[in-house]
C-alpha cells in the first residue's frame, strides 16, 4: 500500500513537471532555441503566489491566475526586449542570453526572499482523502489534476484552435507563415507567453502542495530538459507523458535508495537518453 | 620579428605579469593576482571548446572539480603528495569527456550544452553524498608542508610564478593550435557545421579532441587550485559558479580569441574583489546578480566580446590619431 502510495505521489507531481516541460518544448519546437531560464519562471510564479496571498488574499484560483499572468507578461517581455536579438545570432549569444537570465532571476530572489525554504499559508485547500486505503493530500491531488488537464489544454489550443495553426505555421516555416498574412515577431512573442505562463500556472500549483526556496529553479530547469529529452523536442503529448514517467521514477528513487538519489538518477536517465535515443521516446528520428 | 604580427603586445603583457609580485608585493595584491591567473588559466581551456570550436559548455565544473578533487584524494588515501594526483584527475577527465562528446556532438549544439550542465549538477550531488571524497563536507590538504614536493607554502609568491608559468604553456599551445590545421578545423566548424562536413573536415573527431584538449587543461586548473588552497567540497569544485565564470570570463573579453579570456579576467576579477569586499560576505549574492546581468547584456549587444568592440573602434581612434 505505501508503495502504491508512493506511485500516486509521484504521478501528481509529474503531471506538475508536464505542465512546465510542455512550456519549454513549445519553445524548443517553434524556434529551435533552449530557455535555460525556465526553471526560474516556475519559481518566480511561486513567488508571485505567495506575493498575491500575501498582499492581495484570494485562494488558489486568484494566485494561480496571478501567476500565469505575471510571467505571460514576463515571458513577452523577455522575447521583445532579448530573444528577439539572440535568435539570428551566433549559438553562444543564444545560450548565454538565457543562462544569464537565469542567474540573474535565480540570485535577485535569493536577495530579496533570502535561501529560506517557505510555502504558502493554510489554503481552502488542505486535509487528505482516503481513495481505496491511498490517503491523498488533497491540495496535491487538485494541483496534479489541474496540471494534467491545462497541459491537454495547451495541446489542444495547439492543434484545434486558429491561434494554434498560426503558432504551428511559423515554427513550420517563417517567410510562407509571413506571406499568409501571420505576424511571425507577434507569435512567437506569444510562443513566450504561453511558455512562461505555463511555468508560472505550475509554480502557482506547485505552490500549493509543496515548500520552496529561490534554489529550486535550477533544480526544475534541469528536470525539465529531461523531460524534454524523453518526450522528444517540441512534443506536448511527449512532454505530458515523460513529465509522469520523471515524476514517477523520482518517487520510486526517492522511496527504494533514499531522497537524496532522486535527482541523480533522473539526470543519470538523461544521459543514457542522449546515447540511446537522443530524439526522444515520441520525437522524429 | 614581424612575422609575428601579436608579439610586442605579447612581451608587454608577460613583462607586466612577471613583475607584477615585485611591484604589488602585499598578500592582498598577491592574492588577487593569483586568483585573476587561476581565472585566466580556466577560462582559456574553456575557450578551446567553446571559443574556438562554438560549442558552449556550461558545465566545465565537472573537469575542474575532478582535477581538484584528484590531488587531494591522493593524499588522503595514500598520503602521496598531492601533485600525484593530477595526472589520475587528467584522466578522469579525459574519460569524461569521450563520454559526453561522442553522443552529443553527434546532435546540435544545444544538446551539448544541456548534456554538460545535467552531467556537472550529477556529479555535483554525487560527490556531495560519496564518503571517500568526504561527501558534503569534502577534503583537506597537508596542513603543512613535508617538503617542497607538497606544494604547500606559505606565501602566495611560488604559486604566482607556478600558475603564470601554466598559463603561459596553454596560451602558447593556443597559439600553436589556431596556427595549425586542427585550428582551422575549428574555425571551419563553427563557421558552419556542414559546410566543414562537405569539405572534408572529420566534425565529430574534430569536436572531440577539442573538448578533451579543454577538459585536460581545465582539470589541470582544478588541480592547482585545489593544491593552493589545500580544501576542496561539492560546491567549490563542482558549483555551477565554477562553470559560469569561465565561460563569463571567455565571453566577456572575446571567445575564440587568444587573449580573450585574459582580458575578461583582468576587468572580472578586480570587479569580482571589489564588490566582495564592498558589501562584505553578504556581496556574493550581488556578484552572481552582476555576472547574470553582464552574460545578458553581452549576449543581447556584443556576443563578440570587449575584443570584437575594440577591433570596431580602434581603427577609427588611429584615424584621429594620425589626422592630428
Amino acid at each position: 500500500m505505501l508503495l502504491l502510495q508512493v506511485i500516486v505521489g509521484g504521478l501528481l507531481l509529474g503531471a506538475i513537471y508536464a505542465l512546465f516541460s510542455s512550456g519549454l518544448t513549445l519553445i524548443w519546437g517553434m524556434m529551435n532555441f533552449i530557455n535555460f531560464a525556465h526553471g526560474e519562471f516556475v519559481m518566480l510564479g511561486m513567488y508571485v503566489s505567495l506575493l498575491v496571498v500575501m498582499y492581495l488574499g484570494g485562494g488558489p484560483a486568484a494566485f494561480g491566475f496571478g501567476a500565469a499572468f505575471a510571467l505571460f507578461v514576463l515571458g513577452v517581455v523577455v522575447y521583445l526586449s532579448l530573444i528577439r536579438y539572440v535568435l539570428r545570432g551566433p549559438m553562444l549569444a543564444q545560450i548565454l542570453s538565457t543562462f544569464g537570465l537565469a542567474l540573474l532571476l535565480r540570485y535577485t530572489a535569493f536577495w530579496i526572499f533570502s535561501a529560506n525554504f517557505v510555502s504558502l499559508p493554510q489554503t481552502s485547500l488542505s486535509g487528505t482523502i482516503n481513495v481505496g486505503g491511498i490517503l491523498m493530500p488533497i491540495p496535491q491531488l487538485v494541483a496534479g489534476v489541474i496540471a494534467i488537464l491545462l497541459t491537454i489544454g495547451l495541446h489542444l489550443m495547439l492543434t484545434r484552435t486558429t491561434i494554434g495553426s498560426q503558432l504551428l505555421a511559423v515554427s513550420e516555416d517563417r517567410g510562407a507563415a509571413m506571406l499568409m498574412g501571420i505576424k511571425p515577431d507577434r507569435m512567437q512573442a506569444l510562443a513566450w507567453g504561453l511558455s512562461a505562463g505555463a511555468a508560472g500556472i505550475a509554480g502557482a500549483l506547485m505552490a500549493i502542495a509543496y515548500p520552496w526556496s529561490p534554489s529550486v529553479g535550477e533544480t526544475f530547469g534541469l528536470t525539465a530538459f529531461v523531460v524534454v529529452a524523453l518526450g522528444g523536442f517540441g512534443s506536448v503529448p511527449g512532454a505530458l507523458f515523460a513529465g509522469l514517467i520523471v515524476g514517477l521514477i523520482q518517487a520510486l528513487s526517492a522511496f527504494w535508495f533514499g531522497p537524496i538519489y532522486k535527482d541523480i538518477v533522473v539526470y543519470a536517465l538523461f544521459v543514457a537518453l542522449l546515447w540511446l535515443r537522443p530524439q526522444g521516446l515520441m520525437g522524429k528520428a | 620579428m614581424n612575422k609575428i604580427p601579436a608579439l610586442s603586445p605579447t612581451v608587454l603583457l608577460a613583462v607586466a605579469l612577471l613583475i607584477y609580485p615585485l611591484i604589488f608585493s602585499g598578500a592582498f595584491y598577491l592574492d588577487v593576482g593569483v586568483t585573476f591567473l587561476l581565472a585566466a588559466i580556466s577560462a582559456s581551456a574553456w575557450n578551446i571548446v567553446g571559443g574556438y570550436a562554438g560549442q558552449v559548455s556550461v558545465g566545465h565544473a565537472m573537469f575542474f572539480g575532478l582535477g581538484a578533487y584528484a590531488p587531494l584524494l591522493c593524499y588522503k588515501l595514500y598520503g602521496w603528495t598531492p601533485m600525484a594526483g593530477i595526472p589520475f584527475g587528467i584522466a578522469a577527465s579525459v574519460a569524461l569527456a569521450i563520454l559526453i562528446g561522442i553522443p552529443t556532438f553527434r546532435l546540435t549544439g544545444h544538446y551539448f550544452s544541456m548534456a554538460t550542465i545535467a552531467v556537472a549538477e550529477l556529479i555535483r550531488i554525487y560527490f556531495g553524498t560519496w564518503d571517500l571524497v568526504g561527501a558534503a563536507i569534502g577534503m583537506q590538504g597537508p596542513a603543512t608542508a613535508r617538503g617542497w614536493w607538497d606544494l604547500t607554502f606559505r606565501s602566495e609568491l611560488p604559486y604566482y610564478y607556478i600558475f603564470l608559468t601554466v598559463l603561459a604553456v596553454l596560451l602558447s599551445f593556443t597559439y600553436l593550435m589556431e596556427r595549425h590545421r586542427f585550428g582551422y578545423y575549428l574555425r571551419a566548424i563553427k563557421a558552419g557545421e556542414r559546410a566543414a562536413r562537405s569539405l572534408g573536415v572529420p566534425v565529430q573527431q574534430t569536436k572531440i579532441r577539442a573538448l578533451v584538449l579543454s577538459a585536460v587543461f581545465t582539470s589541470v586548473a582544478g588541480s592547482l587550485y585545489s593544491v593552493k588552497t589545500g580544501f576542496i567540497d561539492p560546491e567549490s569544485g563542482f558549483g555551477i559558479l565554477v562553470s559560469v565564470q569561465m565561460v563569463i570570463i571567455a565571453a566577456l573579453g572575446g571567445a575564440g580569441r587568444l587573449y580573450g579570456p585574459l582580458i575578461g579576467a583582468l576587468i572580472l576579477i578586480p570587479l569580482q574583489t571589489a564588490t566582495n569586499t564592498w558589501f562584505g560576505g553578504g556581496g556574493t549574492g550581488l556578484t552572481f546578480i552582476l555576472y547574470g546581468g553582464i552574460i545578458v547584456l553581452i549576449a543581447r549587444y556584443e556576443p563578440g566580446g570587449i575584443y570584437d568592440l575594440w577591433e570596431q573602434i580602434s581603427p577609427r581612434l588611429w584615424r584621429r590619431k594620425h589626422a592630428s
